[in-house]
């Protein structure tokens, strides 16, 4: 155990990923402001992928990428959820339960599709058999292009989004802090 | 390829892997690799009675529009008849007729993040009398898209039907492919595979357990084994390029060769996951409340698992000795005498322990192949011949097999049999041994693939 101990302060936490401004910008110009705030709920509704997505978007809530620090998680609930996230070429067989999952959310919902095959519909393009993409069935935010995308653009991607539509304030400038009176020794 | 009499197709006995049809026959696949075919009359043939050819024979209907004759269950499997906005009918479904029934309905979008499917629950109190899984949602037309493509083309689709199992699935395209046209791929080439095969393995493996022990309340393994999962996925990216390896096998050989300083990224990963396995395969055995959700949970009789020709862990959990790596077995898989872990029990707990059992064996296989690495080149240009022929390659799941038709360079016909196809029965039968709330550990023991079955 005190090896475990010593490890832990001898190591130190990596840094935490921030937004890229460029990104943000452009998708402030997109979205807008919200009122969702920046702890947002995510449901995730696999249309039609291989399965690739689904493992590097559990992959972002394992010790390294940990999403849940930045106040984003996954909720089982449409009508929890802020943020809808596709995965999948949005197959024919999955559209009414895609429309309807994004017909449960409250108003005003963001929409993410996550990886090639939502994005346009991937390798999977001009099959018969799908909507080819999400957009072929809800209106999209944001996507994050990659066959998979790693669990880290994911978490780049989202980052942006939070950060686009609810800008934290600019902090007050930092003054010193007051140092206690120091007692008198007794 | 042998072709029967309608007589002697229905009559035949054997471990039945897949059933498709094409213009012209119906073929049947059986361990290990034999195939037969049937002559299609009128756009039908004489249904199989084997218990798992249901499924294969419900999607040849649904594709081609091929009937199987006598067949008892006629439900759609890909078609759900839907309109052009994608709306349609649900279809019925029956509970067993005893007082007290009601059902419960799950999917297609399931709270986790998983692939989608309906799950039709008929249960009284907690007890559930019957599933009934009703799949195809995530279909994609993936043979129509291959066919007319070239091998090297169509083997992104390959690595696309299952993504969690995409190096197995490249590899049985890419042996199904060398076969019809008669090429052999470089010695360096079959060893980069099967690394990238076990390394598929492992990460598959790792992070299942931690899930089923997640689905169990029990986090800690979850997040223990998620880690592993994520050192060997690091380790695939520096290595191969790719952390799932997708697109890393082609036919003739394999895109890339390992990187420099790719095998040492790799054992560094191993090394972590042997210093680590001990204590999380203790905490898994000594935890009575973990172990009071797993033992007994799902049973899968060995009976059951024959009469599937189960493979995986799903099959060696109940007694079915069989591997694809060693019947029809490929190389490189001759060289070091593989050990495939088998038990009696058939419930989750065995699953998982035969899971835990195939980690050092990984763990042994990819050190002794990156050590003894041929120094061969990694790949030869498909010649653009004509042929026919099956390739199989051993997922983490089970065996997967490909049947591939190429006429002057270009697929004029393929079919995909996943694992999972077999597996998904195993699941509903194992679902109705026990109650609701089991349901999710049950599910993930097995851990059929969706895509995988859908196409």
């Amino acid at each position: 155990m005190w090896k475990t101990v010593a490890q832990h302060l001898l190591s130190r936490a990596p840094a935490a990923r921030q937004a890229d401004p460029a990104l943000v910008k452009t998708l402030r110009e997109r979205v807008g402001a919200s009122a969702l705030g920046r702890s947002l709920a995510i449901r995730v509704v696999s249309a039609g992928s291989c399965n690739g997505c689904e493992l590097e978007l559990r992959a972002t809530q394992n010790l390294v990428y940990d999403l849940t620090q930045y106040g984003l998680s996954f909720t089982p609930s449409p009508r929890h959820a802020d943020i809808l996230l596709v995965t999948g070429v949005a197959a024919h067989n999955m559209r009414e339960a895609l429309a309807q999952a994004r017909a449960a959310m409250p108003e005003p919902a963001l929409v993410v599709a996550v990886g090639d095959c939502a994005v346009d519909g991937g390798v999977f393009k001009g099959s018969p058999a799908i909507a080819g993409g999400a957009g072929g069935v809800v209106a999209v935010d944001l996507v994050i292009a990659g066959c998979p995308p790693s669990p880290a653009q994911i978490v780049q991607g989202l980052l942006a989004l939070v950060e686009a539509q609810a800008p934290l304030p600019a902090l007050p400038k930092r003054r010193e802090p007051r140092r206690a009176p120091r007692l008198p020794p007794e | 390829m042998i072709l029967l009499s309608h007589e002697d197709w229905a009559a035949r006995r054997g471990r039945f892997i897949a059933l498709w049809t094409d213009a012209r026959h119906a073929y049947a696949l059986y361990q290990p690799g034999e195939l037969v075919a049937v002559e299609l009359v009128d756009g039908a043939y004489p249904a199989l009675s084997h218990a798992g050819a249901a499924w294969f024979q419900r999607l040849a209907h649904d594709l081609n529009g091929h009937t199987a004759l006598g067949a008892t269950d006629t439900r759609p499997a890909i078609d759900h008849g839907r309109a052009a906005d994608g709306t349609g009918p649900w279809p019925e479904f029956k509970s067993p007729e005893v007082e007290g029934v009601h059902q419960v309905a799950v999917g297609p979008i399931h709270a986790g993040i998983i692939e989608p499917g309906h799950f039709r629950f008929s249960v009284r109190g907690e007890t559930v009398l019957k599933l009934e899984a009703r799949l195809g949602y995530t279909h994609k037309g993936t043979l129509g898209l291959i066919r007319g493509k070239s091998p090297r083309l169509a083997a992104r689709f390959a690595a696309r039907v299952s993504g969690d199992a995409t190096v197995a699935h490249a590899i049985a395209f890419a042996h199904a492919a060398e076969a019809a046209l008669r090429l052999e791929a470089p010695a360096r080439a079959v060893y980069l595979r099967a690394v990238m095969a076990e390394l598929e393995r492992l990460a598959n493996h790792t992070s299942d357990i931690g899930a089923i022990a997640g689905d169990a309340g029990f986090a800690f393994l979850d997040a223990r084994f998620a880690l592993a999962r994520e050192r060997l996925c690091a380790a695939a990216q520096a290595a191969f390029g790719h952390r799932l390896m997708m697109d890393a096998v082609i036919p003739g050989g394999v895109a890339g060769d390992i990187s420099t300083g790719g095998a040492a990224a790799v054992l560094d990963a191993l090394v972590a996951l042997e210093a680590e396995l001990p204590s999380l395969k203790r905490i898994f055995e000594d935890y009575a409340s973990l172990q009071d959700r797993v033992v007994g949970t799902g049973i899968v009789p060995p009976a059951l698992a024959e009469a599937y020709a189960a493979g995986g862990y799903a099959g060696r959990a109940s007694g079915q000795t069989h591997d694809a790596r060693l019947l029809p077995g490929y190389a490189p898989y001759d060289n070091f005498a593989l050990f495939v872990p088998v038990e009696q029990e058939g419930d989750v707990a065995a699953r998982i322990r035969i899971r835990l059992a195939e980690i050092p064996e990984s763990i042994r296989l990819i050190r002794d192949m990156l050590h003894s690495l041929p120094e061969t080149p990694i790949a030869i240009a498909p010649q653009a011949g004509s042929g026919a022929a099956v390739g199989a390659a051993e997922s983490f799941r089970g065996p997967v097999w490909y049947w591939l038709r190429i006429e002057s360079g270009v697929i004029a016909d393929v079919f995909i049999a996943d694992p999972s196809t077999l597996h998904w029965p195993l699941v509903e039968h194992a679902a109705a041994t026990a109650i609701l709330a089991d349901f999710p550990l049950i599910n993930k023991s097995i851990n059929a693939s969706y895509s995988g079955v859908d196409l």
